[in-house]
């Protein structure tokens, strides 16, 4: 297995506070990496350095062996736990949004033939997540799950080099999170998807990861709590996981 | 007994409600209309109803013999016209500027110091330099409107832009859209259901502009009639005026309305599909 995405030495401060520091780690393509910690052990800055959001304030990220462009862009998607679908539009031009973005640089908006080819794709990906019958409904009216369903159809329709997750889960009922974490599972094994995923559940993150890191403070100045900033402390390569019994659905 | 904070008027009901204090102002019109008339009947403070749909039929149905036209019709006509090209050059503005501060931090940095502090300056302070710039005609008035709603809904657009969840315009980024597809296809769509209410609250303000630019140097229109007719105390003909500005500004804000949950079902989710 190749390295996808790699961490040379990356640290993170606002002033004197150190969020991040000294961040060493390489991703494997096909890696589902789960990504755990307390609360304000700089998780979720690291899902932003690796979106763009947000840059090192030293080192390196690279994917691809390329440095990381400075800003989000269609080789990394994202699912949110919240606000990742256009309210606006109804879930088949969510879906759509990407294709037409690339097809159609000066409208945003595919027509003709193109149009009917990017709408056949997006149609077979809403069928592949569960929503192949909701397609002119809009994000409000659909539950946390299927909005959940949708953004993930709508960032994997643009085939991204990783898929990040930001507790995309954390706000679903337990019964609808176990749907989503075989749907994730059989797309993850379906696609050969690179997952990033940030989680407070730690049962969650050994069920679906195939590795689990863990960021906390291996260093802790009682006197100055913001001296010392968070790093990988915990890396568990786990066995690989078996094929998603269940091909359908 | 519940708290009367739960208590909720049903659709009839609450039709009635509402119907109840116009009629009962009316009621207590009416009553010291007739009051004052008995004690003095050339009394003109307070018009019978009467005198006023006298009034109306001379106004709205009757060729003024002078300028050959029916005051009511002309005077709404102009009034109407200076609005509604003060309130499209004022939309506009603030549909481009408002989606430009709202989205672009560089442009935000730029404009919102100038839209900031042009909001401040009460617009009836700049009329004589409107005046004295364009003249006294049609130009002065449009500009007064738009220079009075203008910075007030380029704010509240770009702040309501603005408040797009970062996480919608990230999402965007990562599905390859451009900093112009992201204003076309987020921003905007988003942006003009605002746009619609911003002008609706902006009405106010506009006729108020519209009248006092009218009341000050113009030869026709709604608040030039009232301004004129005030000289011979014809409350009967101010009254109907005012009411017929009423019902053309309440007609104006349920258009607005209809058109926005029309176009924009996702906007008014209790009227959604």
């Amino acid at each position: 297995m190749t390295d996808i995405l790699s961490f040379h030495g990356v640290w993170v401060r606002y002033g004197a506070k150190v969020v991040l520091e000294k961040v060493n780690l390489t991703v494997t393509e096909g890696a589902f990496v789960s990504i755990v910690g307390p609360s304000g052990a700089g998780k979720s800055t690291f899902l932003r350095l690796v979106l763009g959001q947000e840059q090192p304030s030293q080192g390196v990220i690279r994917l691809d062996g390329q440095p990381l462009r400075p800003e989000p862009g269609k080789d990394r998607g994202v699912v949110f736990q919240r606000y990742s679908v256009f309210p606006h539009l109804n879930v088949r031009d969510n879906v759509m949004f990407g294709l037409d973005c690339q097809g159609s640089r000066v409208r945003g908006r595919l027509s003709g033939p193109s149009r009917r080819a990017a709408l056949e794709t997006a149609e077979a990906m809403l069928a592949s997540v569960g929503l192949g019958s909701a397609l002119d409904v809009f994000p409000a009216q659909l539950s946390g799950g299927m909005q959940q369903r949708l953004a993930i159809a709508q960032a994997l329709i643009m085939r991204p080099r990783i898929l990040l997750l930001d507790e995309p889960f954390g706000a679903l009922d337990p019964g609808v999170k176990a749907d989503m974490h075989a749907l994730i599972t059989r797309l993850w094994w379906e696609h050969k998807l690179t997952i990033l995923m940030v989680t407070h559940d730690i049962k969650e993150a050994f069920r679906l990861g195939t590795r689990v890191i863990a960021f906390d403070k291996i260093r802790h100045d009682p006197q100055a709590p913001n001296a010392y900033g968070s790093t990988a402390t915990f890396d568990l390569e786990l066995d690989p996981k078996p094929p998603p019994a269940d091909k359908g659905s | 007994m519940r708290r009367i904070l739960n208590v909720r008027p049903q659709a009839g009901v609450k039709a009635l409600l509402g119907l109840f204090p116009l009629l009962l102002l009316l009621l207590i019109y009416v009553a010291a209309s007739t009051i004052q008339h008995t004690a003095n009947p050339a009394e003109k403070i307070l018009p019978t109803l009467g005198a006023m749909v006298e009034q109306v039929r001379v106004m709205a149905f009757q060729v003024d013999p002078q300028t050959g036209a029916i005051p009511l019709w002309q005077d709404t006509g102009a009034s109407l016209t200076r609005l509604g090209v003060g309130l499209i050059i004022a939309t506009a503005i603030t549909l481009v500027l408002g989606l430009l501060i709202g989205t672009l931090p560089l442009v935000r940095a730029t404009l919102s110091p100038l839209v900031a502090a042009i909001a401040v300056i009460p617009p009836i302070a700049v009329l004589p330099i409107l005046f004295i710039t364009f003249g006294l005609g049609e130009t002065a008035k449009i500009v007064l409107i738009v220079v009075g709603v203008t910075p007030a809904m380029c704010r509240d657009l770009a702040s309501h832009v603005a408040a797009i969840p970062e996480e919608q315009i990230v999402k965007a980024q990562t599905l390859g859209a451009s900093t112009w597809q992201v204003i076309l296809r987020v921003a905007l769509p988003q942006a003009l259901p605002r746009l619609i209410q911003t002008l609706r609250l902006s009405l106010g303000p506009a006729w108020v502009f519209l009248i006092s630019a009218e009341a000050i140097a113009s030869d026709v229109g709604l608040g030039y009639r009232i301004f004129l007719v005030r000289r011979y105390l014809a409350m009967d003909i101010i009254v109907p005026y005012v009411a017929w500005i009423a019902i053309l500004a309440v007609g104006i804000d349920l258009a607005l309305l209809a058109i926005s949950r029309r176009a924009y079902p996702w906007a008014h989710p209790a009227t959604a599909r």
